[in-house]
């Protein structure tokens, strides 16, 4: 495929074009969900159950009934003839997974603390959650699973009807005695176990839903605060039963997403099924510590993972055996999260045996589903960590053990073990940069200097390369893997009567930046200044195709699906030019915005004369349907398959286990750039997020089931003072399965980082023969390792 | 409850309940919405407004402990002629991706430049220490703010 | 979220607060209202009735009185952090006072709502503690003067009576060396462990989050006056003592954090 082509004399892609967006909402002019204003809305108000597991024996809501401006209180058995289908699950992994229906509220058991088990409709948000208290439920407790490995042993079980924990084992083994061969001849094995360990994903915006009914007619609006609404609109008709037809999903701004957003969530089926009910607006906005137990959380994890290397440290071999966490449900995507990092457990290394296996298991939590990376960070830190230990039994510098592993860059397009085709890749200049730009020579002479002096602040160093697999995705590859969706993109570009440009994409941003880096390839295309070109999204009214915001994939996709259309409209617009300067459509040249005959250059028609005519239609060729539209939607051939290496430069204070993050330093590859700038923030945030992991952030339960932090006062996601700067740099590498030569950003950053910064805290310890610390890497944590090693050995 | 308070520099007389909160007064009473409910525990900064020109965060204050002081939200920040130096730095640095902890952002950046108009950076990240953000990772936020205290140093002189 | 209902009354003098607080059995004064206000939202919090004393703007003044500044127990932690008389009479209290929550916390917070709060894990409290400051209360019997060394009886529990209010803080000047030493996670976070030191001539230390009090560490002070280095002394930072556990740090992790963190704040002070 060739490379963004331009019709432009003058390129605006590749540069650092201010944010469109940003007015609105630096001003506070942009509508969020809960800013909406329906003053007949119905507030809806949850009672959740504060039992991860129990029997509903009583649910008495006469009290609540009669509260002042209260509307109607209902519980789950009340309202079961109100369900058509349970809630959706869209990824069955495997033919035998066990996905025990759910409905929006619990009617006989309740599987998580969380779980709803009545609704409360009021005239406000005060009088409903003032009636929540007057609800009185009785209980009768069940055994609870909160353990990965107890669920595993089916000790007791969270769906006693199943039989067992287990939902599914899904096995990626393409060849099985070429795994074992490995690792029966290998030098060194170096097995490992990790945990991942949940995460709240913590979107600042709180999740919030407006379903508003006509009166007379029988059409329903939802606003809600999601990443999806093409698939929500579908999945709610699908779920609530109401024809597709006759529902608009809309999202307007959404205060960020992570892949909390990327799901079909009870309160929106609750919302639109109590909207049908009563002919009345409801809405909904959670609170924060309500958000911590109803929204999905990531991770989840236990990591068991086996190099097999030669004498000198050459990978032979990887095998990889997983429990992932289901909570207690399957949500929208989680039995496949796990396995979007099934396929990347040998990172960029050139490795010719593979072997994962996953099991999900239920627990008595809130289920798990997509959060940034999902599965692609997972992958990252097993082979990072894990690289670090091979390089450390080698006996070789951590660096070194990747450079001799990478997979060289003549071996691109790379077939790798576990089947996928690794598009484009040149990994040793970017570890290089890296190297260079962090100091690495210097830091290790430093940290020599620290050492010898006796400091008991130890300073550390960590490297972590990543790749991953974004621009979700090949419809036929998400076929093969049980997905119930494409992965196609959908654009539409008119050019209006008067010249200005509409662009309609299935994308639906939520802090990306699609309208601005949207703007900028039309513009580049036409040759026409990014101002007259509008980007429209996120409303399935408007724009009625589309997938949707979520794996990295907006721009590879749907930035290619913009370009296409683009390419597209043009061709038409070719037509009529030539036929009114009476020349071939061969003939013609474009450029800024206008046609010329080659080789007269004289003989001209602008754009804005094209758009006129085709709106007029006085004088098309024949057979040329009137108006400037075109519709692409583009399936990618491949995934893209960004790069980079990450390195964490860390103080360690032996006393306290304090960690201090001095220095971070990224090279990310993420093919071509439309926009350095939005692709810098990108990157940064996700640095910040992948740092929060390994640093800061666990959702904490008890044996009962109880999530510990459920606040911000609890669950401490790291404020601007907790991080110095970030030092990035980049190397481009052009995807070549699609146009823009674009592989996708959103989710790089916190891929990398959490193994860098872990990498570097080991690095610091390794002189108490510390070899592992799990996140979060809290001080406590750090200093009780420290406290049983037995003290500094050099 | 009788208050009587100056919002962006109208006044406001009007019956509120004791228990509600100042941000839901200026949400659901003003249409103010400008200010954003991100937390319930005064952690996360999203609904930083100015109370007689200082950062407070309007989730921890009644809508009757207003009564008789001047209030400034996001709404209040930009003029006629544009959008303030500090919101144009955020424009100009990139220090917004999806937006909802940017208003707080912008009134305890403002807040802060008041009283310390040539910070360094560690003094920016401090300042912010009350206001969480999930997109930036805060590197461009800190960069808005220095470049905010430049620009408004020029404003200034 | 928000609080659950409550009447309001606003107070238009000390007097007038006193009376209405002896009149009502479940009132609560309410200043900054950043100690009682989010445990309200939480609900764990639900007095009948608020007495809002904010306006009582004459009880926010910090005065030189000779030997002691005098701070008005309305003072917000953020006039005690850019005080000019303070810095130069008590320096660490300043200090202390920007370490407290965050800026926007700081300009509602008072001095007055955080000491009678008398949360062991608050900065506040164990200053006034380490630098033996002395507490005005006022009630329906009029003044009485409590030093704070005596003030902090329980786990959020004073020797405030249900009548009375904390009006004024008299803290003594001193020109020694002093330190104050916070660990946390996050910025904006209560200390996991704190101390507190100030040595004018002989030291006295006090630990945040070491019990349900704020805590002198009586061990240490007194090893110190015994002549122990810095070194042996700190060792005896938990002394008696029994910290809490909680998801941030476990009761051993914070006995071995009280001895790293005094024997810091002992080199600072005494250094």
């Amino acid at each position: 495929m060739t490379i963004l082509e331009t019709g432009s004399s003058e390129r605006v892609t590749g540069k650092r074009l201010l944010r469109r967006e940003d007015p609105e909402l630096l001003t506070g002019e942009a509508k969020f969900v809960d800013d909406i204003v329906r003053q007949d809305a119905l507030y809806m108000a949850l009672l959740r159950s504060p039992m991860a597991h129990a029997r509903i024996v009583a649910v008495d809501t006469a009290i609540a009934k009669h509260m002042p401006e209260v509307f109607a209180v209902m519980t789950g058995a009340e309202l079961k003839s109100d369900w058509f289908a349970p809630m959706p699950c869209a990824w069955p992994v495997t033919g035998e997974m066990k996905n025990p229906p759910h409905y929006p509220v619990a009617a006989d058991v309740v599987k998580y603390v969380g779980d709803i088990v009545a609704v409360v409709l009021a005239s406000n948000k005060v009088a409903a959650i003032d009636a929540l208290a007057a609800i009185d439920v009785k209980y009768e407790e069940l055994p609870v699973i909160v353990d990965l490995e107890d669920a595993l042993a089916n000790k007791e079980l969270v769906h006693p009807e199943l039989g067992t924990n287990t939902s599914y084992v899904w096995k990626l083994e393409p060849d099985k005695s070429k795994v074992d061969q490995a690792f029966a001849s290998a030098v060194h094995v170096v097995k490992s176990r990790y945990v991942q360990q949940r995460l709240l994903p913590s979107a600042m915006e709180p999740r919030g839903v407006l379903v508003v009914p006509q009166l007379y007619g029988s059409e329903y609006t939802i606003y809600s605060s999601t990443q999806i609404p093409h698939i929500l609109k579908i999945m709610l008709s699908l779920t609530v039963g109401i024809s597709e037809a006759k529902l608009r999903v809309i999202a307007p701004a959404v205060g960020g997403g992570f892949g909390s957003k990327l799901n079909v969530y009870s309160e929106e089926v609750l919302a639109l099924t109590l909207a049908r009910k009563f002919h009345r607006p409801v809405r909904w906005t959670e609170e924060r510590s309500e958000g911590a137990l109803a929204t999905i959380h990531g991770r989840g994890q236990i990591q068991e993972i086996e190099l097999a290397a030669e004498a000198d440290g050459r990978l032979k071999a990887v095998r990889v055996n997983l429990i992932a966490d289901m909570g207690g449900y399957l949500q929208l995507l989680t039995p496949g999260v796990p396995l979007l990092g099934g396929f990347l457990y040998h990172g960029l290394y050139d490795v010719p045996a593979y072997s994962f296996t996953c099991t999900g298991v239920f627990t008595n939590k809130t289920p798990t589903d997509a959060y940034r990376g999902a599965g692609r960070p997972e992958a990252t830190f097993a082979i990072e960590r894990s690289m670090d230990s091979l390089a450390r039994k080698v006996g070789i510098d951590p660096a070194e053990i990747r450079r001799i592993n990478f997979i060289p860059p003549e071996k691109f397009p790379y077939p790798s073990a576990p089947g996928l085709v690794f598009d484009s890749g040149n990994y040793l200049p970017n570890l290089e940069q890296g190297l260079e730009k962090v100091g690495y020579a210097q830091i290790r002479a430093q940290q020599q200097i620290k050492r010898s002096d006796g400091s008991k602040k130890h300073l550390g160093v960590g490297i972590s390369c990543y790749v991953e697999m974004c621009g979700l995705a090949p419809s036929k590859v998400l076929g093969s893997l049980s997905y119930s969706a494409g992965g196609w993109e959908s654009a539409t570009i008119r050019i209006l009567p008067t010249s200005k440009v509409q662009v309609v994409t299935g994308t639906a941003p939520h802090g990306q930046g699609h309208e601005t880096s949207w703007s900028m390839i039309v513009a580049d295309r036409l040759g026409i200044s990014p101002d007259d070109i509008e980007v429209l999204h996120s409303d399935t009214a408007i724009a009625p195709y589309g997938l949707d915001t979520y794996g990295s994939r907006s721009l590879a996709v749907g930035g290619s699906a913009v370009y296409l259309a683009t390419e597209k409209v043009l061709e038409k617009a070719k037509l009529i030019a030539a036929h009114h300067l009476e020349v071939a459509a061969e003939d013609l040249s474009y450029k800024d915005g206008s046609f010329a005959v080659k080789g007269s250059p004289d003989k001209v028609m602008l754009l804005s004369s094209v758009a006129f005519e085709a709106f007029t239609a006085h004088n098309l060729p024949e057979g040329l349907e009137p108006n400037l539209e075109a519709t692409v939607t583009w399936d990618p051939p491949n995934f893209t398959f960004p790069f980079g290496t990450h390195i964490a430069v860390v103080e360690v204070d032996e006393e306290t286990g304090e960690t201090e993050l001095l220095r971070y330093v990224s090279i990310d590859d993420v093919g071509n750039q439309i926009n350095p700038m939005i692709v810098e923030g990108q990157i940064e945030g996700g640095i910040a997020q992948g740092v929060a992991q390994a640093l800061f952030e666990e959702a904490i339960y008890d044996g009962s089931g109880n999530l510990l932090n459920t606040t911000f006062l609890e669950y401490l996601v790291p404020s601007a003072s907790e991080f110095p700067s970030f030092e990035l740099g980049n190397t481009v590498t052009p995807s070549p399965t699609n146009p823009l030569g674009a592989k996708g950003v959103g989710e790089a950053g916190c891929i990398a980082s959490p193994p860098a910064v872990i990498n570097a805290i080991v690095d610091a310890l390794s002189v108490f023969g510390i070899e592992h610390i799990d996140m979060p890497a809290s001080p406590e944590k750090v200093w009780s390792a420290i406290h049983l090693s037995g003290g500094n050995s050099r | 409850m009788q208050i009587t308070t100056t919002v962006n520099g109208r006044s406001f007389t009007g019956e509120v309940e004791p228990r509600m909160l100042l941000v839901h007064f200026l949400r659901d009473v003003l249409g103010l919405t400008g200010t954003n409910v991100g937390c319930d525990t005064t952690s996360c900064g999203a609904c930083t407004i100015h109370l007689n020109g200082e950062s407070v965060k309007s989730c921890t204050v009644l809508a009757v402990q207003a009564d008789g002081k001047e209030l400034t939200t996001i709404e209040g920040m930009a003029t006629e002629a544009g959008l303030h130096p500090i919101q144009k730095a955020f424009q100009e640095n990139h220090g917004l991706q999806c937006g909802y902890c940017t208003p707080g952002m912008v009134m305890a950046a403002a807040s802060f430049l008041k009283e310390n108009s040539k910070p360094t950076e560690r003094e920016v990240r401090e300042a912010l220490e009350g206001n969480l953000c999930r997109c930036t990772g805060y590197h461009n936020i800190v960069k808005s703010v220095l470049a905010a205290a430049v620009a408004l140093e020029g404003v200034v002189q | 979220m928000f609080p659950a209902s409550f009447d309001y009354a606003k107070a238009t003098s000390v007097a007038d607060a006193i009376s209405i607080l002896s009149s009502v059995d479940d009132a609560k004064l309410l200043a900054g209202g950043h100690s009682l206000l989010p445990l309200m939202k939480l609900r764990l919090a639900s007095p009948s009735m608020i007495v809002d004393i904010g306006s009582l703007t004459d009880l926010s003044y910090i005065e030189d009185k000779g030997d002691y500044v005098a701070i008005g127990a309305l003072t917000r932690h953020h006039d005690v952090q850019n005080s000019h008389l303070l810095k130069s009479a008590v320096p660490i209290l300043p200090y202390v006072a920007s370490k407290v929550g965050d800026p926007a916390v700081r300009h509602r917070g008072t001095i007055g709502g955080s000491i009678s709060h008398g949360d062991g894990a608050s900065d506040l409290p164990a200053a006034v503690l380490a630098l033996d400051a002395k507490l005005v209360l006022t009630g329906l019997r009029g003044e009485r003067v409590v030093p704070a060394s005596e003030f902090f009886v329980g786990f959020l529990e004073t020797v405030l009576g249900s009548d009375e209010l904390l009006t004024e803080i008299r803290v003594p000047k001193f020109s020694g060396g002093w330190s104050f030493q916070k660990f946390n996670r996050r910025a904006q976070d209560w200390a996991i462990v704190g101390v507190v030191a100030v040595n004018n001539g002989h030291t006295r230390i006090s630990l945040i989050n070491m019990g349900p009090t704020p805590l002198r560490a009586t061990a240490v002070e007194a090893a110190l006056a015994d002549g122990a280095s810095i070194e042996v002394a700190s060792g005896r930072a938990s002394d008696g003592l029994d910290p809490p556990s909680d998801l941030n740090a476990s009761s051993d992790y914070r006995r071995h954090l009280a001895e790293v963190l005094v024997k810091r704040a002992l080199a600072e002070a005494l250094g």
